[in-house]
Formats: structure tokens, C-alpha cells, sequence
């Protein structure tokens, strides 16, 4: 098993470094590198341009000398200073202003298909124990609509209703008194109150998938020979179908949590600007907008480093319910 | 909870199953016998000697919503393709005295209850002297038939016949009083004239980037898995990579590297050709898995042993045999583009006024405010993309269906 880890470990490096390059390409990509724009921005609000800040910027990154060299002075940045470079509309190094976003993304994320999960697998299996009644036609029908509606119309709809109805704005993760506050307790407290909306919001089209597949799942199970052979024996059904069919038919969801997770990182970015919530899809739309690139670039980066983390654990998952993977190599 | 439910139930599918494909067994009378046997003796011929697409049709024809679908993308496509036709007034033509004006009521039973032609009531406005919000009040004494194929703005119909004949209006003497049947946006322009034009837009946008990445995806796919080995796991490192970055803001940050000051024509391709490059995976692995199967298909060996080229068993015998499938699969890769657009344009990276898609007009609805006063803004827009994608949804699911009609 320790050896599968590692080898699939030592199979994400070339991908980790394919995609820094990627995400370096994209930052490079708009027209004029980025202090002439963070002067020009300078020279528009009024403010002093410092020549020498400028000077000792372009020298650590490296603009204006080849493509590679500013692609080595970003990466050897980030991998042996952790400096991910300065976001030029926040006046602040990047990695000041990330690691908050993003620990808040996959809290979300991670809740978000937690809860889908919760949902979905015992709807999933009663539908498949119940096929063809009246409740797996409900459950069928809901997750059909689940699945069509794009989460970000859902949330614009959420916003809507909120508003006309109690007249409140759902929108961000904090109460307002908090958004500016390091974390205690209470502000933990107050976006547990607000967390609820964004979670639903993000969990709705995942969950109506997932119910489609543990439906499905199941379903197939359910007729295999085994299954009759324990109910011959007169194994009481809920332990029968809970025991061995639905064990079986997890596998998918091991299988797929890390595209899961993607997918969810993916969508929540749009539902997290519709929302205002305090993760990386306004920040993001907001650096892109302004050119922001090197804060930009990295959250492109670090999302997709997210990916690839996801999918080793969902590949780990799966060799560890699944022997015949990790004996396979 | 007891043990024999599910075995019931299994029963009771095998009788109806058997009861729907051979009802002439049901029949015990002698005299009967006869008859249905024949007449199933031919339906079975008629299975037979069935062409596959024929088959497909049929299998097709079963899927009740796959139709519905189907129709309702007719009327949409339709609507898009003739939009300056459907829609009554040109969409930037200002109603200065309709701003934010609820949809017009259409009417066919009049004030003494009695049938007639459709109509609409006159408006008065008048203004909430507390809110100072204009109001609409219908005023039933005076009332403007609509007609149909009536004359209205001059219009060039795909910018080459010039015309002045609408499907529907209240015709040419009739200026200030408008027919807006999804309502008004905050300029006074009719919202359903816009989403007619949006739909142009946004539903070609999702057909030509689903064809890009049907092109990209038959050619790299169809080399990976047509020769296999060293280029066939290039192929899929190059796939891996671009799937996992995250596709929303890969889109973001490739739209936002396009110049916002491009003319609409080219920045609609641009944004096609950045949604295609991610849609291009998913259709490479499809072609990839089909002409793995394919490759070891004993009618491919006889072509080759026949003497075809390459090209000719690609072409006319792996190409066929498939096409099936990926039509199916390339219907269901539509709604995400579609979506993609409407996200894109709805964040202001993709689309941008003066251009019109049902993502710019979502766009214009961001407004939380105005949206709690003009709601139609929201949710015309967003019924529409959402019809869209539930008709192309059960359209490829019955496709995929009707696309291996051996099964079962």
C-alpha cells in the first residue's frame, strides 16, 4: 500500500510542474507585463511612483527578461521563499492575501460534498429499494431538475427570494461586523450562521448526481446472484442491502471525489461571486479584471493543485477499498 | 421491510415486460391464434431487415422527453435563427416612458367576458407617491389588437433581405404603447425582443464551440486511439493536464486575457474557441475508447485484409459505426458550453453589451435591487438557459439510448 502511495505521489510531480507552467503561460498572456500597469495605476490615482521600488520589483521578478527566466524567478519564489509574488492592486505580497481564501474554499468544498454525500447515498439507496414508487419517482424527478440547474442561476434565485421575502441580503460569509475581524470564536460562530445557504446552493447539483448514481449503483447490485444468497439465508434486508450491495456500490464516489471536488471548486467560483462569498472567486474575477496577474496565476494554480491532491486521494481511496488496484500497480 | 418485496417486484417487471413485447400470448382462444402470430411474424421481419438508423429512430420515438426536447431546441434554434422576425421591436429601441414595466398581459376574453382575438389593454403610468416608482395600470376601456405578420421597424434579416414584417405586434401606429411580453429592462428596451437576438448568440455559441471541439477532438482522439502506444500516451498526458485545472477559472482567466475592446464578431469567437479548448477532452476520450474497441472488430480486419487504406477504413467503416455515439455525447456536451457563455458573459469576462446573449442579459439583472422590483430581468433569462439545458439534457439522454438500440 506504501508503495502505491509512492509511486502515485511520484506521479504528480511532472503534472504539478506541467501546470505551473500552464498557469505561468496564462499570467503572461494579457498585453504589457505588470509594473508598467502597476506604474501606470500608480501615476493615475496621484501617488509618487517609487522608481527604485520599481527597479528592485522588475529585478526580482525578472520581467522583461525572457520568458523562462521569469518563469524560474516565479517558481523558485514560491518553492524556496514561499513567495508567490505581489498582487499589485492590493499593495500586498500574494501570500498574504490567498491562504485565507483558499483554506475557506476547501472548507466549503469539502463540506459542501460532505453534505451532498449525507443526502444522496440514503436517497439513492431507498429510490434503488423502492424502484418504480412514488417516492424513487420524487427523488428521480428532483435530481433531474438537480442536475440541469446551473448552480450560479440557483443562487441569483436564492439572493432573489431572500430579498423579496425577508428582505435580507444572504450574500458573504459574515455578518458585516466581521469581515475585517481576525478569526475568534465568534466570528467562526457568525459564519456557521451564514454558511448554511452557500452549502446548499453548492451541494444541490452534486447531490442530484450523486443520487442518480447510487441509484443506479444499487440497482445493478441488487440483482447479482449474492445478494438472492443472502436473502436466502435469511439475512434481515437493511443489513443486507446496507452491508454488502451499497458497500459495493460506493466505489464510484471514492473513484470520482477528487473530479467531485473539482467540479465543486470549479462551480462554487461562479456561486461565490453571485454570492459575494469570501473565497477565491471574487477575489479572483477581481485580479483578472484588473490584471492582477501574479495573484491571478496563483489561484489558478493552487486550484489546480487542488485537483491533483483530490484525485490521489480519491486514487488512494479506491486501492484502499479495492485490492485489486494496489496489487495491479 | 420483508424479504420476498424485491423478488415481487422483479415478477411483476418480467410479466409487464413480457405482456408489452408479445401480447399475443395473452390471448388463449384458438381463432386468435392465428392472426397475431402473423402479425408478429412480420413486425419481426421488419426488425430484421431494419437499417440502424432506422432501428435508432424507433428506439428513439420511445423516449417520450428526448421528443419534447427535441421540439422545444426546434422552437428555440428557430426563434434564434429568425430573431429579428420574432421579435416585435428592435432590441435597442428605447420605451422611455416603459422603464422596469412588468410584462404586458396578453389577453383573449375582454372586459364583458367575451372571446376574442389576442389583445392588450392599454398602460397608464402613474407614479407610488411614496416609492416614487412608476406603476402600470391597465386601463380597459381602450384596447389594441395584436396582429400577426404586421409591419413594423425596417430590419435587415441576416443583414441581407431587408424587411419590415414581424411575427407578431400592435403595428406601426401604435408607437407608444408596447407589447412586452417578458416585461421591460431598466432602458425601457422589450425583454422579449432581447432574448430572441440572446438566443442567436448564446445557442450558436454552444453549436460551433461543440464543433470545434468535435473537430479537435475526433482528429487527436481518433490518432490516440487508432495507433496506440507512444503518441496514444502523450495524447492522454496532454488530456490529463487540461483537466485538471479547474474549467471555470481556466475559462476566467483565458477570457480575461482577451482584449475587452474587441468588436462583438471577434470576441464571440474568441470566447467559442476558449470553451472549445477545454470541450475538446472530453470528446477525445469518447473517439479514443470507440476506436479502441473498434480497432479489433473483425469487419476492420477484413478491410484491411481487403487492401483498404488507412484513411478509407477510418473513414467509411469505423467512422459510421460510431457517429451514433458521439452525436449523442456531443448533445450532451452542449448545455455546458451554453453555460459556459452565460457564466462568462454573467461575470463580465465574456460577452459584453453591446453584444446580446442571454448571459449579457443576465448580467444587466445583477442589480439585486432593481431585481427585487423588476424580477422578469432574472428570470426570463434564466428560464431560458435553463430550458435549454434540460431540452439538450433528455434529448442526448434519449440519443444515447437510441444510439446502441441492441441493447436490451
Amino acid at each position: 500500500m506504501l508503495g502505491y502511495i509512492l509511486r502515485r505521489v511520484g506521479m504528480m510531480i511532472p503534472t504539478l510542474i506541467v501546470i505551473s507552467m500552464i498557469s505561468f503561460i496564462i499570467i503572461q498572456l494579457p498585453p504589457g507585463d505588470y509594473l508598467t500597469s502597476y506604474a501606470a495605476t500608480l501615476r493615475a490615482t496621484g501617488d509618487a511612483v517609487d522608481e527604485a521600488e520599481l527597479a528592485s520589483l522588475r529585478e526580482r521578478y525578472g520581467l522583461g527578461e525572457p520568458i523562462y527566466v521569469q518563469y524560474y524567478k516565479w517558481m523558485s519564489g514560491i518553492l524556496l521563499r514561499g513567495d508567490w509574488g505581489q498582487s499589485m492592486e492590493w499593495r500586498k505580497p500574494v501570500k498574504e492575501l490567498i491562504w485565507e481564501r483558499m483554506a475557506l474554499t476547501v472548507f466549503l468544498s469539502l463540506i459542501s460534498i460532505l453534505v451532498s454525500w449525507f443526502v444522496a447515498i440514503p436517497v439513492g439507496v431507498f429510490s434503488a429499494t423502492h424502484q418504480y414508487s412514488i417516492p424513487d419517482y420524487l427523488f428521480s424527478a428532483l435530481s433531474f431538475i438537480g442536475a440541469g440547474t446551473p448552480g450560479f442561476m440557483l443562487a441569483m434565485v436564492v439572493m432573489w427570494v431572500a430579498m423579496r421575502q425577508f428582505g435580507l441580503n444572504v450574500g458573504g460569509l459574515f455578518s458585516e461586523e466581521y469581515i475585517l475581524e481576525p478569526w475568534s470564536w465568534a466570528k467562526v460562530v457568525d459564519m456557521l450562521k451564514h454558511l448554511w445557504i452557500p452549502v446548499v446552493v453548492i451541494a444541490f447539483e452534486s447531490t442530484a448526481g450523486s443520487i442518480r448514481t447510487t441509484r443506479a449503483n444499487v440497482l445493478d447490485e441488487l440483482n447479482k446472484p449474492y445478494v438472492e444468497t443472502a436473502r436466502a439465508k435469511g439475512l434481515r434486508e437493511r443489513n443486507l442491502v446496507w452491508k454488502y450491495p451499497v458497500r459495493v456500490a460506493m466505489n464510484p464516489f471514492f473513484s470520482t471525489v477528487g473530479w467531485t471536488l473539482a467540479g465543486l471548486i470549479s462551480g462554487q467560483t461562479l456561486i461565490a461571486v453571485v454570492l459575494s462569498l469570501q473565497t477565491n472567486g471574487p477575489m479572483m474575477l477581481r485580479a483578472l479584471r484588473s490584471q492582477d496577474m501574479y495573484l491571478a496565476g496563483s489561484f489558478l494554480f493552487l486550484l489546480s493543485v487542488l485537483t491533483v491532491i483530490g484525485t490521489l486521494v480519491s486514487d488512494v481511496l479506491l486501492a484502499w477499498v479495492d485490492p485489486r488496484i494496489r496489487m495491479e500497480g | 421491510m420483508t424479504v420476498s418485496e424485491p423478488q415481487d417486484l422483479n415478477t411483476a417487471e418480467v410479466q409487464a415486460a413480457t405482456a408489452q413485447e408479445c401480447p399475443p400470448l395473452e390471448s388463449n382462444s384458438e381463432e386468435h391464434l392465428e392472426a397475431p402470430a402473423a402479425v408478429l411474424d412480420a413486425e419481426e421481419d421488419r426488425l430484421y431487415v431494419a437499417g440502424q438508423w432506422q432501428l435508432m429512430w424507433w428506439k428513439f420515438r420511445k423516449h417520450k422527453m428526448a421528443l419534447v426536447g427535441a421540439g422545444i431546441l426546434i422552437v428555440f434554434y428557430l426563434i434564434g435563427i429568425f430573431c429579428e422576425f420574432v421579435a416585435p421591436y428592435n432590441p435597442e429601441a428605447y420605451f422611455i416612458r416603459y422603464k422596469m414595466a412588468p410584462p404586458t398581459p396578453l389577453r383573449i376574453v375582454d372586459a364583458t367576458g367575451k372571446l376574442r382575438a389576442p389583445f392588450v389593454y392599454h398602460r397608464d403610468r402613474s407614479k407610488d407617491p411614496e416609492t416614487l416608482r412608476d406603476i402600470y395600470t391597465e386601463n380597459n376601456e381602450i384596447t389594441y389588437p395584436v396582429h400577426f405578420f404586421v409591419k413594423g421597424e425596417p430590419y435587415k434579416l441576416w443583414g441581407i433581405w431587408e424587411s419590415d414584417i414581424h411575427l407578431f405586434g400592435l403595428g406601426p401606429d401604435i408607437e407608444d404603447q408596447g407589447v412586452f411580453l417578458f416585461g421591460a429592462d431598466r432602458m425601457g428596451r422589450d425583454l422579449f425582443s432581447r432574448l430572441c437576438y440572446g438566443a442567436r448568440l448564446s445557442l450558436s455559441i454552444g453549436l460551433i464551440g461543440v464543433f470545434l471541439s468535435l473537430a479537435l477532438g475526433i482528429v487527436l482522439g481518433g490518432i490516440s486511439g487508432y495507433y496506440g502506444g507512444r503518441i496514444d500516451t502523450a495524447i492522454q498526458r496532454v488530456i490529463e493536464f487540461i483537466r485538471t485545472i479547474p474549467t471555470i477559472p481556466l475559462w476566467m482567466a483565458l477570457s480575461a486575457a482577451l482584449p475587452a475592446d474587441w468588436p462583438v464578431v471577434k470576441m464571440y469567437f474568441g470566447i467559442t474557441i476558449i470553451l472549445s479548448l477545454v470541450g475538446w477532452t472530453g470528446m477525445a476520450r469518447v473517439v479514443r475508447g470507440r476506436f479502441l474497441s473498434l480497432r479489433q472488430e473483425d469487419f476492420v480486419l477484413a478491410a484491411r485484409l481487403c487492401g483498404s487504406s488507412e484513411f478509407r477504413i477510418i473513414i467509411r467503416h469505423m467512422v459510421p459505426s460510431f457517429l451514433s455515439h458521439i452525436i449523442a455525447s456531443l448533445t450532451l456536451s452542449i448545455p455546458g458550453q451554453i453555460l459556459g457563455e452565460t457564466g462568462l458573459s454573467y461575470l463580465g469576462l465574456g460577452l459584453r453589451a453591446p453584444a446580446i446573449s442571454w448571459g449579457v442579459l443576465l448580467q444587466e439583472a445583477q442589480n439585486i435591487r432593481s431585481l427585487a422590483q423588476a424580477p422578469w430581468l432574472l428570470f426570463a433569462p434564466a428560464l431560458a438557459v435553463i430550458l435549454t439545458v434540460f431540452a439538450f439534457n433528455f434529448l442526448g439522454d434519449g440519443l444515447r439510448d437510441a444510439a446502441d438500440p441492441y441493447a436490451r
